[in-house]
């Protein structure tokens, strides 16, 4: 009995990574109508980020940039008149910040917003209003060149980032022992996830953002300006991936495929919550991961397998999802 | 059809039969198939190293100035058993392939050496753990070159058991690696007295190993038998630590650990922890040249893995064979057999020898990570506590299933 309490919670740590990261995908469903498959790879920009800050990045000088040495990239390419190309390695230099954990917290979440926002306003806004499989062919592209980025200069096995001194250790409940890290991650993305249910559901912004859905010409008639206000919520779905990035950096290797290997199951969250449903993907990211867990402990073997079963049945009986309404 | 194309027709035939003729005697072409994980979990360990290294046993052979002509190709298997044997096939088919090395991956391995087995190609296996390559599975098509679950079992597993780890608990990646190893590994830990009192399998890529360390933990066993690779195990460490498992006085005991795993854990999570390699960078002079001249060449400046210096190793003693033949016969179990009868020495492994089921000879090293305050800079990772020779370190002959061992 005590082994299953301690898998309850094991379960409910797992659930608020799901559901700080289908929260954003229902908002970006929600407000922009794109199946965002870019997802995954922002979560892991978020883990990337947060390392930077504190172990600092390795980037070129101007000098070799402006006498040409960028070309290196091109290094061992054959080209018909000049040859094999074959040039100087670029000089590099090492830009230490050493920004803690708690700055990336911050951080991390608005310099991958930015680049989620950039996404937006010079790719995915053009798709607004075509079928959704081009939305989702391109963030899945999107989703490859990141992580194939990423890989080629950090490999897959990752990179270390350890537990802030402020949440090391853990405390004994009885039933289990508790690292401290673990319980700031649940009660922090509890925190995070109904903030933005507030800030959407229930403040005059997220009026605003509710309405532009439904009838962006109306909303403009207002004098809002809505696709400033599309690319902000965007951003701000990007700006949740990469939190949760953040908050997984401790707990498991930042590596470049980490966001691929979560993002399938986040998407079987997203559906069975029903697409598009603030409150619904919190509840379900909540609710699936203390499945998967309990799977863990009953049959581990099929505990990557039990999210796909569940969206399979809630298809099968409620098309739009649990809290899905239909369309 | 005017006569000069057909005299150059004709021409052409002619040469091709001449050269026909001649291949029987001295071909001197090879084609090396680099098969891996170019992009999955354990691409570190393999992948792109392990390529660089069949390039740098291709150029320091020095062949190519006697007139050989080789190419080594390389294709991403994805972990996944079906692409393997499709992308093998094609190799062999199409391709014209000689050889496949790394081939990481035990269920890959045991795909793609019944294809090689079927169209008599060669495979020099230095990837895959499953010791069931050289015994039940054992082919003469196939050598298993760096080291096997059999030698990981027995080198980890004996010495954990005499220091007082009685008691284990494994942690299976749910394939036919991960069960290998624990079968090798639960043999040798009973023979030496120990017991194993419970486990419990994950699927290959597990994010979050809290719910397994929970029942780990709650096990009471005095050592956790880690039966899984790459970014399994790392995972798995980092958050036993934070679990406050080792603190809490069970020992982790790392079954399958390489040293990109240990680089990308730091020496702060992954110091303390014993296991073992056949082979490590600064292991000796050898090594370390060999070594230096491979990071230079990788992104990173990776140091080699056991398996990238394995593909170097294999490869060189592959070489040697055919020289010795005079040619490439295009015949897998004729040069298997000729490298079974010739001793192999190389600066990364020592001397050694292939044994009659396929198994590559040499000695297995137990390590044990530094303290960060030990370690001299990056890639400085590894103590050396202990050596078993290698007639000792492996499957002994008497005790194999292999149909090629004669009793």
């Amino acid at each position: 009995m005590q082994a299953l309490y301690a898998q309850l919670l094991v379960g409910l740590i797992n659930g608020s990574f799901y559901a700080l990261l289908s929260l954003g995908l229902a908002v970006i469903f929600g407000m922009l109508n794109i199946i965002n498959f870019a997802h995954g790879a922002l979560y892991m920009m978020g883990a990337f980020v947060a390392f930077f800050l504190l172990n600092g990045i390795d980037v070129p000088t101007m000098t070799s940039l402006l006498n040409g040495s960028w070309l290196t990239l091109f290094n061992g390419v054959s080209l018909p008149i000049v040859g094999t190309i074959k040039l100087p390695p670029l000089e590099m230099f090492h830009v230490g910040i050493g920004l803690s954990y708690w700055w990336a917290l911050i951080i991390a979440p608005i310099i991958v917003g930015i680049f989620g926002m950039i996404l937006e306003r010079t790719m995915l806004q053009w798709l607004s209003g075509l079928d959704h499989l081009y939305g989702l062919l391109l963030t899945f592209g999107i989703a490859l060149i990141v992580q194939g980025v990423f890989q080629n200069y950090f490999g897959s096995s990752g990179l270390p980032y350890a537990i802030p001194d402020e949440l090391k250790g853990g405390t004994n409940l009885g039933f289990m022992f508790l690292p401290i890290y673990r319980g700031w991650v649940v009660i922090f993305s509890l925190v995070v996830c109904l903030g933005t249910w507030y800030l959407i559901e229930r403040t005059r912004l997220g009026a605003y953002l509710r309405a532009a859905t439904e009838n962006p010409t109306l909303v403009r008639a207002f004098g809002i300006n809505v696709p400033r206000m599309i690319t902000l919520t965007y951003g701000l779905g990007v700006g949740l991936a990469a939190l949760a990035g953040v908050l997984s950096a401790p707990i498991n290797q930042v590596r470049p495929l980490m966001g691929a290997d979560l993002i399938i199951v986040v998407f079987a969250v997203v559906v069975i919550g029903g697409m598009g449903s603030i409150m619904g993907s919190i509840i379900t990211g909540f609710a699936l991961g203390v499945i998967e867990g309990l799977t863990k402990y009953f049959y581990p073997e099929a505990s990557n397998t039990v999210v796909f079963v569940l969206m399979v049945l809630v298809l099968l009986v409620k098309p739009s999802g649990l809290t899905g309404r239909a369309t | 059809m005017k006569p000069g194309i057909v005299t150059s027709l004709l021409l052409g035939a002619a040469l091709s039969l001449a050269a026909g003729s001649f291949a029987v005697a001295q071909d001197k072409t090879i084609k090396i198939g680099v098969l891996t994980d170019n992009s999955g979990l354990y691409s570190d360990l393999g992948g792109a190293g392990s390529t660089l290294a069949a390039q740098m046993a291709v150029e320091d052979s020095g062949l190519a100035a006697k007139g050989w002509k080789i190419d080594v190709i390389s294709a991403d298997h994805q972990n996944k058993p079906d692409i393997a044997t499709n992308i093998a096939r094609q190799w062999i088919d199409v391709e014209k392939v000689d050889i496949f090395v790394d081939v990481l991956n035990s269920g890959v391995a045991l795909a793609v050496n019944n294809l090689v087995k079927e169209k008599n190609s060669i495979m020099i296996n230095t990837g895959a753990a499953s010791s069931d390559l050289t015994n039940a599975q054992c082919s003469p098509n196939t050598i298993h070159w760096v080291y096997d679950t059999y030698m990981l079992a027995n080198s980890t597993g004996q010495a954990l058991v005499k220091s007082g780890g009685d008691t284990w608990f494994f942690l299976t990646a749910d394939y036919a690696f991960g069960a290998a190893l624990e079968r090798d590994t639960t043999a040798v830990v009973v023979k030496s007295g120990g017991k194993v009192i419970g486990g419990v399998k994950h699927p290959l890529n597990t994010a979050d190993f809290s719910s397994f360390l929970l029942q780990a933990q709650a096990s009471k066993a005095k050592i956790i038998g880690m039966a899984n690779a790459g970014g399994d195990t790392t995972n798995t460490i980092k958050q036993a630590s934070e679990f406050g498992i080792v603190a809490g006085g069970q020992k982790l005991a790392g079954l399958l650990l390489f040293i990109t795993d240990v680089h990308a854990l730091g020496l702060k999570v992954a110091q303390g922890l014993n296991f073992t390699e056949t082979f490590y960078w600064d292991l000796n002079d050898g090594t370390r040249a060999f070594s230096k001249r491979f990071s230079e060449r990788m992104k990173n400046k990776a140091e080699p893995s056991m398996v990238q210096a394995g593909v170097y190793s294999g490869l060189m003693h592959y070489f040697k064979a055919l020289e010795a033949n005079g040619g490439n016969p295009h015949d897998g179990i004729k040069m298997v057999e000729k490298m079974k009868s010739m001793p192999t020495d190389d600066p990364l492994f020592g001397k050694g020898t292939v044994r009659a089921d396929g198994r590559k000879i040499h000695p297995a090293y137990l390590f044990e990570v530094k303290k960060p305050e030990e370690s001299k800079g990056p890639w400085d990772y590894y103590k050396l506590i202990g050596t078993t020779p290698g007639d000792q370190a492996f499957r002994p002959l008497s005790e194999s299933a292999c149909p090629l061992v004669k009793k």
